[in-house]
């Protein structure tokens, strides 16, 4: 069972809590955590990736680990502590604006 | 008894203020969709309880909402349990993908610049058909959905109408404004800043810039080029779809060809830099501007807020002050930030970046606010109920 919290807005767009449990089949990755997200909570798409290019939006950054990995390659592989569900991948809306 | 129900688009959040004929007491509902910016919000023509939204952010993106209800629930069409026949949610109701090649338009530099889909400005609902909307975005082009929101078709001739020429304005390169012609379902007409107005008379299929008579000698190094003026609302009565009202830029104009060619009617204005315009619901020849001092410095002349009427079609204005502040007011009254209700003593609705809604039920002649301390005003439409 994979956790995933989310900034608030987007559990108010999904009606949601604060943290959601994702099953991923297969390789637990940024690309594999948000297509089953967005799979779940179709009203998601297009909020923290593009809906065509799959980018990250500029202002929405990923946590695993303890470690931020808005960087890392949609497929690469996310820590053991994630994949385990010992800890949470955090969607993150930057601290901007207001 | 009749009613009126005043849709309120504001910088954090979407509010719903209803009264009955009387529009002397008002219950206000939200903030809805709180903390995000709410360009537009408009109810359909042709079924009053279905609304849409534009619900946007820098953080994330554009979402549209809808409602069946009036406005007291909200859901993101296509966001539920409707399916792909190949089993997957659709969520696509915020998908704004621009046809085919994607172009290029003028930037600040000079230079060429891609097409970005940034947000949605305005939402027009069909005239007749509930489920079907148009959805003006930024960068300018007009999108259109046949499914209530779930999914959005661009009209690509737009762009065709020399949009490598178009430009953004300091807001941005937006198409804010969308007149459908009641007498004429092939025939739309939108406004984009920085590009002028244009014009369909083929449903969407092809389109003309329809700015001949605009002067932008401020802003243009060819000051009646075709395109690129900054026009900032256009209006029209119902009743009289080829006679067009234009607040530019600088200059209230007017068309009584159905924009084939314009003429200045700003007359004796105290300042013909403005945003909104709009036409009273019964009297076709009556107009209402609220001049800003100028581009430099967006708040009202002298610091009075003053709505001005024309009830001769425009070049005669007169002030009308009557409860509004006459001292020390320094807000802005935004492009879609003016409505007018169609009851028999028409309504005029506006709504300021310092969060006040003021309200007349009697064509102007006084005004109340409606609420006072709202979040900046983007957006304000008004619904008459029956």
């Amino acid at each position: 069972m994979i956790r995933v919290v989310l900034p608030y807005h987007l559990r108010r767009l999904a009606n949601t809590g604060r943290e959601v449990e994702l099953e991923i089949e297969g390789p637990v990755t940024q690309g594999s955590i948000l297509d089953a997200l967005e799979a779940r909570y179709p009203m998601l798409r297009g909020t923290i990736r593009d809906h065509v290019t799959q980018q990250r939006r500029a202002f929405i950054r990923f946590f695993a680990g303890g470690q931020d990995v808005s960087h890392e390659p949609p497929d690469a592989p996310l820590p053991d502590a994630v994949v385990t569900g010992a800890e949470p991948f955090w969607v993150v809306g930057a601290m901007a604006g207001g | 008894m009749s009613g009126v129900r005043v849709l309120v688009g504001t910088r954090k959040g979407a509010f719903i203020l209803t009264s009955d004929g009387k529009r002397e007491r008002w219950d206000i509902s939200g903030p809805h969709f709180a903390g995000w910016e709410i360009y537009h919000l408009k109810g359909s023509p042709a079924d009053p309880n279905r609304l849409y939204a534009s619900q946007t952010s820098g953080w994330f993106g554009q979402v549209i909402q809808r409602s069946n209800d009036g406005g007291k629930t909200w859901e993101t069409p296509g966001g539920g349990p409707e399916k792909t026949p190949d089993g997957m949610p659709r969520g696509e109701s915020n998908k704004f993908v621009y046809e085919g090649e994607v172009g290029t338009h003028q930037w600040y530099d000079g230079t060429q610049h891609p097409w970005e889909f940034k947000r949605v400005w305005y939402l027009e609902p069909s005239l007749t058909d509930p489920d079907a909307v148009y959805a003006g975005v930024e960068d300018a082009a007009l999108f259109r959905s046949s499914d209530g929101g779930q999914t959005w078709q661009e009209l690509p001739g737009l762009r065709s109408a020399k949009g490598h020429l178009w430009q953004p304005g300091a807001g941005g390169m937006c198409l804010h404004t969308i007149l459908l012609d009641p007498s004429n379902q092939d025939r739309i007409l939108v406004a984009i800043s920085a590009a002028g107005a244009f014009r369909t008379d083929d449903a969407g299929q092809t389109w003309r810039p329809v700015n001949r008579g605009l002067k932008s000698q401020f802003e243009l190094p060819d000051s009646t080029a075709e395109v690129g003026h900054c026009v900032h609302g256009l209006a029209m009565h119902r009743s009289r779809p080829g006679v067009l009202f234009m607040q530019k830029h600088w200059d209230v104009m007017r068309s009584d060809d159905a924009g084939d060619s314009w003429q200045e009617v700003s007359g004796n204005l105290p300042s013909d830099f403005g945003f909104p315009i709009a036409v009273h619901a019964h009297e076709p020849n009556t107009v209402y501007v609220v001049p800003i001092k100028s581009d430099s410095e967006h708040y009202p002349p002298e610091g009075k807020l003053r709505v001005y009427r024309s009830r001769t079609g425009g070049n005669e204005w007169e002030a009308l002050t009557k409860g509004l502040p006459q001292s020390d007011c320094y807000v802005n009254v935004l492009r879609s930030a003016m409505a007018v209700d169609s009851l028999e003593s028409c309504g005029i609705y506006f709504g300021t970046t310092g969060g006040q809604v003021y309200a007349s039920a009697n064509s102007g002649d006084s005004w109340a606010p409606i609420v006072r301390d709202l979040p900046a005003v983007l957006s304000v439409e008004v619904q008459t109920l029956p």
